[in-house]
């Protein structure tokens, strides 16, 4: 007897917007959340652009205390959880515990503290000998990457498996991937899955300046991300956060949750090929793709809508178009993909949950979100990436995929209930 | 009844960077001799931080080890893993010509638990010291959690699952278990574990917010888990990586089957609270057996999690005795650990390593520094003590709240 996995709650804090209602509202209208940086000052930076969250954690319920604890990451967590949870209708209490597991994902964790802290000890980078008086309180809950599944395990009550994953920016797919294995295989009912990032500081934007893996279209920031188009440039710094509940279907179907969609397959494979390189063919994002697939026992006929990873760099898009039209075939040429990080950015860790929530949104209300800012065509990439404008469409089966530095290929399958070939 | 699961994780290949040696048979002799490496630390910059003992990796030359290519674009902590996936590798006898046609069958998975902290101080000090043109192009692989999956899944060609649990010490037995796990829907062997390099100036800094940090300046008395002068922890370098591989596929290549990975489970019980630790590790500890068909009576040893806090000691030694009942004040305890310190995930899959090979060579190693054992467990103190070992139990709790626990076997017939 096979365990399903069921999506009961979807959380979401993302730019431009705080909750799955803001979000999908973002993504329907085909509006885009790209902006000059505020959070820090970003003079003398290549990219000096970004999707930043307005976030104020005391209005979306943190104490003083989570907040005093808690990286901003871990804040967008907190949050996109007490959303999920709200939206399943699920009391913690009314789980046990020990069948309860907590999944995040992460890429780059606690550092903005880190490098707030970091500026204070080091008087801006002067020394190499810190001093540690200056550093502030829990400056090791930064440290420790682990914090962010432990902060929102403790706010649920959660006794099961409890993980931060970090797979760079597959951590979200895989987070939830490995959530919907835990319940799959029997090791828990209920599964609080999702992923988050706050990388808008000074050395995460310095790192992707040094490789120039980020847009420097400076002085149009709202059409700076632009997937696809053959004039991207790379891809534009996100952050935010989204929290799924998952549940085994008969658990759900028992306290009478509306059941959104399934989690129906998931694959990951490395490339081995390059830590930030991809290579033309696509070969390994198509396997994930097909394992996926045939974990979910589904043809690659039956898949709708392709979220794309498409964070809007030359070789990306490439790389991704080659692999769905190695996976799917034919029916490359007619599904649906598009790409949200063309609105919200990419949030590194956190944008495979928050993809997968807008997945499970646009299965709700059978819409497919555009991909913004797509206009001219890239001889290399020439399928149908939804521009512009959400699209209507009956929506049985979708597809995220994600791709991260590492070399890490990843696909998820979603899919209506009944949506699977008996 | 429970039925046996079809596809069994098998232990073949062990390699280790530790404190006490950097590789598997100096590791093995400075464990099973019970000879402490805890010493002052010396890493460049911590000399005036409060933090005084810790286990330090010495005589590790990553240049002899590594290209230098993969060198330049790495952490120490990538190094170790590196260096320690090599050893694995070699000792499993598993080359690219056994899987040079299956790259998707073999995958890597690593627990971390801090990721390239010196690498990400040192391009944190060129950022706000000389400015953001400075910083390199590979820090933004060098310093994230996934950087020794990634590079040891390039360097070796290994295509399968790659993954990365980014926890607290408990991580390095989850890593493992999604090896396992991995292995059981279908993937042939996976290069897992842990290292790490949490000695940075910076990174020690960070480590100061622990309460259960020992920051005493005599290492032989800086970390002495079971006794009433128990003071908390000693944090160290390095870690291990293992092969493991489906039974069946070690078998047909003519693989020496190490242990049988043979159950797991994972629980939270909340950060650095230590008395609810005791049903959650005890928790844990039933899951695990549970997992493994295993009855309590059968574990031969258990190499515990040996936090040094009197508040945690305690509640592992119950948690111990509710899972195991009368059997949890025979069987013999061991924690090596207290020799080298805690290498954070990396801690537990060097307890893994331990077991393996005190199952193989029947004999427990002793828990150093440690003489006046005050909790009623049976804690192998002094010299090691030789004994049959056919079942082995590993715990290990975090800081930030996970307790994990896993039975290892030996293999009924080890064919060589």
């Amino acid at each position: 007897m096979t365990r399903r996995v069921g999506v009961t709650g979807v959380g979401v804090v993302a730019p431009g917007g705080i909750g799955a209602p803001a979000f999908w509202d973002l993504l329907a209208n085909g509006r885009t959340a790209t902006r000059g940086i505020t959070l820090f000052d970003p003079a003398g930076f290549r990219s000096r652009i970004a999707a930043e969250c307005d976030f104020d954690p005391a209005a979306h319920g943190l104490d003083a205390d989570q907040v005093a604890k808690s990286d901003r990451y871990v804040q967008f967590a907190m949050v996109a959880a007490r959303e999920a949870l709200g939206d399943a209708g699920l009391d913690p209490e009314k789980v046990d515990p020990w069948r309860m597991g907590v999944s995040l994902g992460t890429a780059v964790g606690g550092t903005t503290r880190l490098e707030h802290d970091y500026v204070a000890v080091s008087g801006s980078g002067a020394r190499w000998d810190v001093d540690h008086r200056p550093a502030g309180p829990h400056l090791e809950r930064a440290f420790s990457p682990s914090s962010l599944a432990s902060a929102v395990a403790e706010q649920v009550g959660a006794h099961g498996p409890v993980q931060t994953v970090s797979t760079g920016c597959t951590s979200g797919l895989d987070a939830i991937g490995y959530a919907f294995h835990s319940i799959e295989e029997g090791r828990v009912d209920v599964c609080i899955a999702g992923a988050s990032d706050s990388p808008i500081t000074p050395i995460t934007v310095a790192c992707f300046d040094a490789i120039k893996a980020t847009s420097a279209n400076n002085d149009d920031p709202e059409h700076a991300s632009r997937p696809f188009d053959s004039r991207r440039d790379g891809f534009v710094m996100g952050e935010g956060g989204a929290v799924l509940v998952l549940e085994e279907l008969e658990h759900a179907r028992a306290r009478g949750a509306t059941v959104y969609c399934e989690i129906a397959g998931y694959a990951t494979f490395g490339n081995a090929y390059h830590m930030t390189g991809l290579t033309p063919e696509g070969l390994e994002m198509a396997e994930a793709i097909n394992r996926a697939l045939d974990h979910a026992r589904m043809d690659g006929s039956q898949i709708d809508y392709v979220n794309a990873h498409g964070s809007g760099t030359k070789q990306n898009d490439r790389h991704e178009t080659a692999a769905v039209k190695r996976a799917l075939g034919a029916h490359a040429y007619d599904v649906s993909m598009s790409s949200i990080k063309s609105m919200v950015g990419h949030s590194l860790g956190a944008i495979g949950a928050i993809e997968i929530a807008a997945c499970v949104l646009a299965l709700v209300h059978q819409t497919v979100p555009p991909t913004a800012n797509y206009e001219s065509p890239d001889p290399e990439c020439d399928l149908d990436y939804v521009p512009r404008t959400a699209r209507p469409l009956k929506l049985r089966s979708v597809l995220s995929v994600g791709s991260g530095f590492g070399g890490f290929q990843s696909a998820v399958a979603l899919t209506r209930t009944g949506g699977r070939t008996p | 009844m429970k039925t046996r699961k079809a596809r069994r994780t098998v232990v073949t290949g062990i390699g280790v960077v530790a404190p006490n040696g950097t590789n598997t048979e100096a590791f093995w002799k400075r464990t099973h001799e019970g000879i402490s490496v805890l010493d002052r630390v010396t890493r460049e910059g911590c000399e005036q931080l409060p933090l005084r003992v810790a286990g330090e990796v010495r005589g590790f030359e990553a240049a002899e080890l590594i290209e230098e290519r993969f060198i330049v674009q790495t952490d120490r902590f990538t190094h170790f893993a590196m260096a320690a996936a090599d050893i694995a590798l070699d000792d499993a006898r598993l080359g690219r010509a056994d899987y040079e046609d299956s790259p998707f069958d073999i995958g890597v998975v690593t627990a971390a638990g801090s990721g390239g902290g010196e690498f990400g101080q040192r391009e944190l000090q060129r950022l706000w010291g000389q400015g953001s043109t400075y910083v390199g192009p590979y820090q933004s692989i060098a310093w994230f959690y996934a950087a020794s999956t990634g590079q040891i899944s390039i360097r070796g060609g290994f295509k399968g699952p790659c993954a990365v649990v980014a926890s607290d010490e408990a991580g390095g037995l989850d890593a493992l278990a999604h090896a396992a796990r991995s292995i059981r829907r279908g993937t042939e062997a996976v290069v897992v574990g842990a290292a790490e390099a949490p000695l940075a100036p910076y990174s020690v800094v960070c480590q100061l917010g622990y309460e259960d940090l020992s920051t005493r300046d005599d290492p032989a008395r800086a970390y002495r888990p079971f006794t009433s002068d128990a003071c908390g922890f000693v944090p160290a370098e390095g870690g291990a990586m293992l092969v493991v591989e489906e039974e069946q596929s070690a078998r047909r290549r003519g693989a020496r089957i190490r242990a049988e990975v043979a159950g797991h489970a994972a629980t939270f019980t909340g950060a650095a609270r230590w008395e609810e630790s005791r049903e959650g590790l005890a928790q844990a500890i039933i899951g695990a057996l549970r997992e493994a068909d295993c009855a309590p009576d059968e574990i031969d040893v258990v190499f515990a999690d040996a936090l040094g806090v009197p508040a945690a000691d305690s509640a592992e030694a119950l948690a111990i005795a509710d899972a195991l009942g009368a059997h949890g004040r025979q069987v013999p305890v061991t924690a090596p650990k207290s020799g080298i310190g805690r290498a954070y995930c990396g801690a537990p899959v060097l307890d893994v390593a331990a077991a393996v090979l005190s199952m193989e060579n029947a004999l427990i190693p002793p828990t150093p520094n440690v003489f006046d054992v005050c909790h009623d467990l049976d804690v192998v103190t002094g010299q090691a003590r030789p004994a049959e070992l056919r079942t082995a139990l590993v715990l290990s709790r975090g800081l930030m709240g996970s307790n994990a626990a896993m039975v290892l076997r030996r293999p009924t017939d080890i064919q060589v």
